[in-house]
């Protein structure tokens, strides 16, 4: 019999737009722990999307094959009856029914049509204890803790008779514990015949659990590295995820950098929506006027929650920490205050946060500083505001017919710069960009970045946060690294390499655990979840 | 997934600032509604062989309609803002009952039982606000508890009985109509009218008129995109003939109404609001995307709340103009209203989902429905079948609005 059990052959997804697949293989061999590695957008869920039916056959091209027959899936349906089960990074679990209710949702035990409850409670009892979970069956899951449900995630799959478990990120929400647990379950797993495909950023859970390893890079496989034929260090993983190559083009900059105009000091930030976990742990940073700074991060760093606070407490709850201005401390706590204080922020996540999609440019460009067209009466002068944004759709390049066209016909570039002229009429004196470039064709990055030079140049200080480790390096005077909520080092423009900036960026648990019980940082599912572009 | 659309890049590509401007667009969707009311006036004109447009029945039509028209203008901003009212029918009530006592049983003076009653509808209305705004229950739960509450509180009032009469000066708020100033003119076959309401008549359009062309004016002169000569006077040519047809006829009847003086008062400020003001830019946005909202520094919270505090005020005034109509403040009065200024606004053009809608079109809403009612009245229907009309007129007109847009494509 062949010894892989999953073989994906020259698979290419295109998006409108962007291919995120490019011609990728992925061999799995039979009863190992696969590992996927890659920086974010890489193109890891969604591959995993292509094998589990998300995206169903004839959607992209290229050949799955598993156990030994080609596959079509039309949908999850399908590729769930193979015995390929997907668990994604936010869990997918009904909070309001007990566990055994989760276990077997849609997959129900009956007898003459109606459910079997003592099967029902009994099945899930001996699939909770095959993993390792000493609950009740009928206990509510709103009731267990994040580690907790992603073993009833695990119970689940495994009651659809799974053979090759995916997880994306699975520890990514969970302490050092569950963690540890949970790669003992995947080992046993392992050994019990269930081949196990994982998506981490944590190298050392990978180097720790993993017998292979799997590199993409921007949509394409890089190589797949075995841990028991070759010596696999973490650094050699890093190498082949970052790559050598600074294949995007930034404009020329010299920066004129003045004196501090921002400081965050000992910034901590608490999850909103679960208690207790500390999402932003004791951060510090500072800006100066005409520097572009970066903010670089894996999902989950917490780089946006940490902005957002800033930006008037806008994510996070037991907000502490202190804020300076130009010196001065200052209280911003609502993001009136914070644009008062002249700090803006532009969101990663436009069309959800960033644009009123139903209404026309003008307006959306107008909408944080409409008190700047106000008369003496407090009447928004029309014509004035349509001034305002045709300056803008001339100076910013917008393409669209006129400043009257409704923002969510615009495409995703235009969006951005729409986006990023409401925040230039605002004039805040810090501006923070959250993945200015998400999601943006690259003559349009080649544009945004040129703006953000410019906001410099007129004695502006700019953090950038983004996921693309090269662009960081190829348009900032300075670059922070984020992993696990702390500030882990910043390097100037001149010693920021990508392999340095990765090692801080992938630095989470194991130097911290020393100095405090360790919170790994919410997933916001919204804003950390990769995008498919 | 912010995937990008190339293909609606390449449809809006047009180069800025080409040319000459587009030819103007003919909008559908916001000038449907006013096709249809005059379809709808035309139509029922026509069926009661002219009876629909007689002087004595056009008064009719405002005086009836009036509260109706007050509290659609407070609804259309909650529901801009992507909010509901179920209880505004239940607060008409209680206001109405509060002004009745203040005046009635307890003999206090009218101006100042009228301000007590209007302060009342703001308490009434901050309270639903706090629950919304602030402590973050969904409007239809609060409002649904308010319906509940504040006809309770209605029934407790009037210990379930009517109250009255009510002053005259309040009456004439209601039903009376300002004094004969300046004599009657002959107006030949048409007979006598009223010369001051002519004169307000015709003022009224030229000031209308001076002030579009102003505003064109301005908009060419910022190099903006502005209707053709031609198109602009046939709209001004429409709006005077419609406004001065009204006119006339309420001239030869008995005058202007009061409540017509204040609805106009109302329509006009609330439409500045609504246009102009940062509040009222404020309510589109949050209804638009209440997380942009908030990230682009609207203090969402309490704009909410004071989007219903308006609300109770505008409640209470109609409250004391349908008390004051019938004469009584009754346990029941004002029930169902809240559904009738609901279905004024969504007829009127204001989207379901919040962030689309215009006073002027809740008020023409709220005259589509006020026509249909009359008009069937008039023709003998029974109230049953007036009932179903106006329902099936109510969902045909969402259903317009959703089809319309889902043909433009807007991205949502």
């Amino acid at each position: 019999m062949d010894d892989n059990i999953l073989h994906m052959a020259g698979i290419t997804k295109t998006f409108p737009g962007v291919k995120a697949l490019q011609d990728v293989n992925l061999e799995v061999k039979r009863g190992e722990i696969h590992a996927i590695c890659g920086e974010n957008g890489a193109g890891k869920s969604t591959l995993m999307k292509v094998l589990s039916g998300v995206y169903p056959y004839g959607s992209y091209e290229g050949e799955i094959t598993f156990d030994g027959e080609a596959c079509e899936f039309g949908n999850i349906r399908d590729s769930e009856a193979r015995g390929i089960v997907i668990i994604h990074q936010e869990l997918a679990l009904s909070p309001h029914l007990s566990i055994a209710e989760n276990i077997f949702i849609g997959n129900e035990r009956v007898r003459r049509g109606l459910i079997d409850w003592h099967r029902t409670n009994a099945e899930a009892a001996e699939l909770l204890r095959r993993v390792g979970l000493a609950e009740n069956p009928t206990v509510r899951v709103s009731d267990l803790g994040v580690g907790k449900q992603q073993l009833v995630e695990i119970a689940k799959a495994l009651s659809k008779k799974v053979r090759l478990l995916i997880l994306d990120e699975p520890t990514a929400a969970l302490n050092d514990d569950d963690s540890e647990h949970l790669l003992d379950l995947l080992r046993d797993l392992r050994d019990e015949g269930v081949t196990c495909v994982i998506i981490s950023h944590k190298l050392n859970e990978i180097e720790a659990v993993a017998d292979s390893v799997t590199i993409l890079r921007d949509g394409r496989t890089i190589e797949t590295l075995d841990f028991h034929t070759q010596t696999v260090t973490q650094d050699r993983i890093i190498t082949g995820m970052v790559g050598r190559d600074l294949e995007h083009r930034y404009p020329e900059h010299t920066p004129n950098i003045g004196e501090e105009i921002l400081r965050v000091e000992d910034w901590t930030v608490f999850s909103p929506t679960q208690r207790g976990r500390k999402v932003v742990a004791g951060a510090n940073l500072f800006l100066r006027r005409g520097e572009i700074v970066g903010l670089a991060g894996l999902m989950g760093a917490g780089r946006t929650e940490l902005a957002m606070s800033v930006f008037g407490r806008a994510y996070g709850v037991d907000i502490s920490g202190r804020l300076f201005k130009d010196g001065k401390e200052i209280k911003a706590r609502s993001v009136d205050e914070a644009i008062e204080h002249g700090i803006g922020y532009a969101t990663e996540d436009r069309k959800r946060y960033g644009l009123n999609l139903i209404d026309d440019i003008k307006r959306n460009i107008s909408a944080a500083a409409l008190t700047k067209l106000a008369d003496g009466a407090g009447l928004v002068d029309p014509h004035e505001e349509y001034r305002v944004a045709e300056g803008f759709r001339a100076s910013m390049n917008i393409k669209a017919p006129a400043v009257t066209a409704v923002a969510g016909k615009l495409s995703g570039g235009n969006q951005q710069k729409v986006v990023l002229s409401k925040w230039m009429f605002a004039d805040p004196d810090v501006l923070i960009l959250d993945e200015p470039t998400r999601g943006i064709d690259v003559g349009a990055k080649f544009e945004i970045y040129t703006i953000i030079q410019r906001l410099a140049d007129a004695g502006k200080a700019v953090l950038v946060i983004s996921s693309e480790l090269p662009e960081l390096l190829g348009i900032c005077d300075r670059v922070y690294a984020m992993a696990a909520g702390r500030i882990t080092g910043v390097l100037e423009r001149d010693q920021a390499t990508p392999e340095r900036m990765m090692t801080l960026m992938t630095q989470t648990t194991e130097s911290l655990t020393a100095q405090e019980p360790v919170y790994v940082p919410a997933l916001e599912p919204e804003h950390e979840q990769e995008k498919d572009q | 997934m912010s995937s990008i659309a190339p293909a609606s890049t390449t449809e809006l590509a047009a180069p800025p600032g080409s040319g000459a401007p587009r030819k103007f667009e003919f909008n559908l969707r916001s000038s449907g509604i006013y096709l249809a009311f005059a379809a709808i006036v035309v139509l029922f004109d026509i069926l009661t062989h002219g009876l629909l447009l007689t002087p004595e029945n056009v008064s009719n039509l405002i005086v009836q309609n009036s509260y109706i028209l007050v509290l659609a203008i407070g609804m259309i901003l909650v529901i801009i803002a992507g909010h509901i009212d179920l209880s505004a029918g239940s607060v008409v009530g209680v206001t109405g009952a509060i002004a009745a006592t203040l005046m009635v049983n307890h003999h206090i003076a009218w101006p100042l039982a009228l301000l007590i009653t209007v302060a009342a509808g703001a308490v009434i209305g901050a309270w639903q606000g706090y629950w919304v705004a602030y402590f973050g229950l969904p409007a239809f739960i609060v409002t649904l508890a308010g319906m509940l509450v504040f006809r309770a509180l209605t029934m407790t009032v009037l210990g379930n009985q009517g109250i009255g009469p009510f002053p005259d000066q309040v009456r004439t708020l209601s039903t009376g109509f300002l004094g004969n100033l300046m004599g009657n003119v002959g107006l030949g076959s048409l007979g006598g009218a009223d010369l001051f309401t002519l004169l307000v008549g015709v003022l009224a359009v030229l000031a209308a008129v001076g002030g579009q062309w102003r505003a064109r004016a301005a908009k060419i002169r910022y190099g903006q995109q502005a209707e053709p000569v031609g198109i602009f006077a046939g709209k001004m040519a429409l709006m005077a003939f419609v406004v001065l047809g009204v006119i006339v006829q309420l001239a030869r009847y008995k005058n202007l109404p009061w409540v017509l003086v204040l609805l106009t008062v109302l329509v006009l400020g609330y439409s500045l609001v609504a246009s102009r003001t940062v509040f009222g830019r404020h309510v589109y946005a949050i209804g638009g995307n209440p997380q942009a909202a908030v990230l682009s520094g609207v203090k969402v919270k309490k704009v909410t709340f004071w989007i219903f505090v308006n609300m109770g005020v505008l409640a209470a005034i109609a409250g004391v103009v349908f008390t004051g109509r019938l004469n009584q403040a009754g346990p029941t009065a004002g029930t169902n209203f809240e559904l009738d200024a609901i279905a004024a606004a969504f007829i009127g053009g204001a989207a379901v989902t919040g962030g689309v809608g215009k006073v002027v079109g809740a008020i023409t809403g709220g005259l589509i429905m006020g026509v249909i009612n009359n008009g069937m009245s008039l023709l003998g229907a029974p109230s049953e079948r007036v009932m179903l009309v106006k329902g099936l007129i109510l969902l045909a007109a969402v259903a317009f609005d959703v089809w319309a847009k889902r043909r433009a494509g807007t991205a949502r």
